[in-house]
């Protein structure tokens, strides 16, 4: 069974992918970690609300740029970092005026886009714009080829396939090109597209409200001498993404749902020609199955070794449900092996503390970068 | 009695009027969005919250508002899809698909067919529907607020006593629960501004409408959930009634009894070991989701309520009716 390291070998960016809140952003950081105490300089980008996490790589005041993190924090957790660990929060919203900035023809079509009320939203607030300006930094930073390594920790959306897809509808909508034909103020447009088209635009003006189609008119016209500009970035992006030196990491949980979306994800990776790497389980409840043989009297055992009946109950009761929930896991861990048919599920598991701090990120280095024979004692240390 | 003791007991500081006085009651309002960080547990809550007003007698609708339909997995319907369907007595549940949405709120603003077919057929307004940021979320909002109607405006639309929403993580704040006011001064006139208007009233509206916030005894979802209560209080301006704190551990082992299965632990093999290290792997942790619920305590204004862990390989019908039962 492969370890992190050993798929990540010879890659420029590492992306880890998944569903909310099965642990991307840690995993994402140990990730980095590791591969930095393997003798790699390497980046890793992550999100803000992931502040505790920042806070303790010695990060709380960084903005839209990488910062390199302190190396004597992690010798004092054991790891030693052998090349360079730099990490960067990433602000959409600046990373979006900077890209303006940087395609705007002069500095008049600048401030026209970056002073529209849409482009304010969109970049803002709105869907889409996280995850565009997510792959932007990647791209920016690969360009720069500062670091052996990128490893994007990818924003918190609703599916993991949204982060695929928000960029494309972001972009879609910024090309506009439908539209922006029928909006010219020459009534050209009207003549070309026939009558259909125009009717339609003013039933839509009548469900939106004019000011709406007058701002998203201004919005594209501020925008037509970039949409050139952005459209072949984008491609650049896109083909760095379907890179051979790219991997995509699925991170999850180990329930139904999170392994059900896994599935889907590394399907849609696979429909999309992008390279998957393989799959990283967090919080998994490791079997004590071999030991099931003596189970029979193990009641009878505790009940001697205490000498406290009640006791021995609740403990009895406690790994019953323990070892469950740890059937049910490897049910679910044997699936998403099938169903992505990979024998490289690499699993972390559920640990006592929850992981935020230093300590705990050395800890899931350790299973993440894990030999074999390590895996094996380790797995056989945690549940018996 | 240490708020009272100065002359006015308008001095009481805001967290102790909202421990002190809850206003109205979680369920008894007409709308209550279930919120939190992904992965946390919105969906099982929302749904207990459901079987809970059920069971007291309100006509209940949950809503699922991505295309995900968990509320339908849990009460094991292949598919729910845009129709209200009933899932146990007095509990309904739909899953509100954006373009769906859109479609009926076409139709419901025109009432000329030729009008509407030509709009759908028209390429410009797809391209419009679907690529105008935020306007999915808006039309999800206002089937929401059409659910939650007395008189519905869905011909023979049933009428429901309290609509819960399973809202989308939250991933970055409150992006979703804005968007009406966000539309509203987009548009600055016209009927998508008034609407967005309504719909921004709706949300704001704390008598009729509340936010539970569902959070993990972990240190992020506790930083998240704080600050998300605070984004919604001050930004949107939304009441959050409750926090619910998900997925407890029981605490089965005093301090004591864990020192004892330690040593225990160190001087057996096989399973009597396996057995005393999983009680002392649980009792480590249902002491530090403690600290963690203490935190939260300190940290939100709203009323904490705690929701045990489940020992179940999946949760299903039987977990939902078990939490209902829990609910506070």
């Amino acid at each position: 069974m492969a370890n992190v390291g050993d798929i990540l070998e010879g890659k420029g960016i590492c992306i880890c992918a998944g569903s909310g809140g099965v642990g991307k952003t840690t995993t994402s950081a140990a990730i980095a970690v590791g591969m930095a105490a393997r003798g790699l300089k390497v980046c890793v980008l992550t999100i803000d609300p992931a502040k505790r996490l920042a806070d303790s790589l010695g990060l709380k005041e960084l903005g839209n740029e990488a910062r390199q993190v302190d190396p004597a924090l992690f010798a004092a957790q054991g790891v030693e970092i052998e090349g360079e660990l730099w990490a960067m929060m990433l602000d959409a919203k600046a990373t979006f005026d900077e890209l303006v900035a940087r395609q705007a023809p002069d500095e008049e079509s600048r401030d026209r886009v970056l002073g529209n009320r849409i482009y304010q939203q969109i970049s803002n607030a709105l869907a889409g714009s996280q995850e565009y300006m997510a792959m932007e930094k990647l791209f920016e930073l690969h360009t720069e080829g500062r670091f052996d390594l990128l490893v994007l920790d990818t924003p918190p959306t609703r599916n993991a396939l949204d982060f695929l897809d928000a960029p494309r509808r972001l972009m879609q909508f910024i090309e506009g090109r439908s539209l922006r034909v029928f909006m010219r103020p020459t009534g050209l447009a009207a003549k070309v597209a026939g009558r259909g088209a125009s009717v339609a635009l003013s039933v839509f003006k009548r469900i939106v409200g004019f000011d709406l189609l007058a701002d998203l008119a201004e919005f594209f016209n501020a925008f037509s001498g970039m949409v050139d500009g952005f459209q072949a970035r984008a491609k650049r992006v896109n083909s760095l993404l379907a890179d051979r030196r790219t991997c995509f990491l699925v991170v999850c949980g180990p329930q139904g749902e999170p392994v059900d979306e896994a599935v889907y994800f590394h399907r849609k990776l696979v429909e999309a020609k992008l390279p998957f790497g393989g799959v990283i389980v967090n919080k998994v409840h490791y079997p004590a199955e071999r030991l099931r043989s003596d189970n029979g009297d193990l009641d009878t055992t505790l009940v001697e070794k205490l000498g406290d009946k009640d006791l021995a109950g609740r403990v009895a009761e406690n790994f019953a449900d323990y070892q469950a929930l740890a059937e049910r896991d490897a049910a679910n861990i044997e699936r998403l092996a099938r169903e992505l048919r990979t024998s490289g599920v690499i699993r972390v598991p559920y640990l006592d503390e929850d992981v935020h701090d230093l300590a705990g990120l050395a800890e899931i280095n350790r299973y993440l970068f894990a030999s074999n024979e390590e895996r094996i004692q380790r797995a056989a240390g945690h549940a018996g | 009695m240490r708020g009272y003791s100065h002359e006015h007991p308008l001095f009481l500081p805001g967290r102790e009027i909202a421990r002190n006085h809850p206003v109205t009651d979680l369920l008894d309002k007409r709308l209550v969005f279930v919120t939190g960080k992904g992965g946390v547990g919105k969906t099982t809550v929302a749904v207990a919250l459901g079987l809970r007003a059920a069971a007291e007698g309100k006509r209940t609708i949950v809503c699922e508002v991505s295309a995900q339909e968990n509320a339908s997995r849990i009460f094991d319907h292949t598919e729910v899809g845009f129709h209200e369907v009933e899932m146990a007595e007095n509990l309904w549940s739909i899953s509100i698909d954006p373009d769906e949405s859109m479609r009926e709120y076409v139709l419901l603003q025109l009432k000329v067919r030729a009008m509407r077919d030509m709009l759908f057929r028209s390429r410009i307004f797809n391209y419009l529907a679907a690529a105008t940021p935020g306007l999915k979320e808006l039309v999800t909002i206002g089937k929401i607020w059409e659910l939650a109607q007395p008189d519905r405006k869905v011909k023979k639309g049933r009428e429901y006593d309290l609509v819960i929403v399973d809202a989308p993580a939250t991933g970055h704040g409150i992006g979703f629960l804005q968007t009406p006011r966000t539309f509203a001064e987009i548009a600055r006139v016209g009927p998508i501004h008034s609407q967005a208007q309504q719909l921004d009233r709706l949300i704001t509206n704390q008598k009729n409408t509340g936010v539970a916030i569902v959070a993990l005894p972990e240190e992020m979802p506790v930083n998240e959930s704080a600050a998300l209560e605070h984004d919604l209080r001050a930004e949107v301006g939304v009441a959050v009634d409750r926090v619910y704190m998900n997925g407890l551990y029981p605490e089965r082992f005093s301090n004591e009894e864990a020192e004892r299965l330690a040593s225990l632990a160190e001087g057996e093999n096989g399973s009597v070991r396996a057995a005393a290290r999983a009680a002392l792997s649980e009792h480590n942790r249902a002491r530090s989701q403690r600290a963690q619920l203490a935190r939260l305590r300190r940290r939100v204004e709203a009323p904490v309520k705690t929701l045990p862990f489940l020992f179940e390989p999946e949760l299903g019908p039987e977990a939902a009716l078990q939490l209902a039962k829990r609910l506070g």
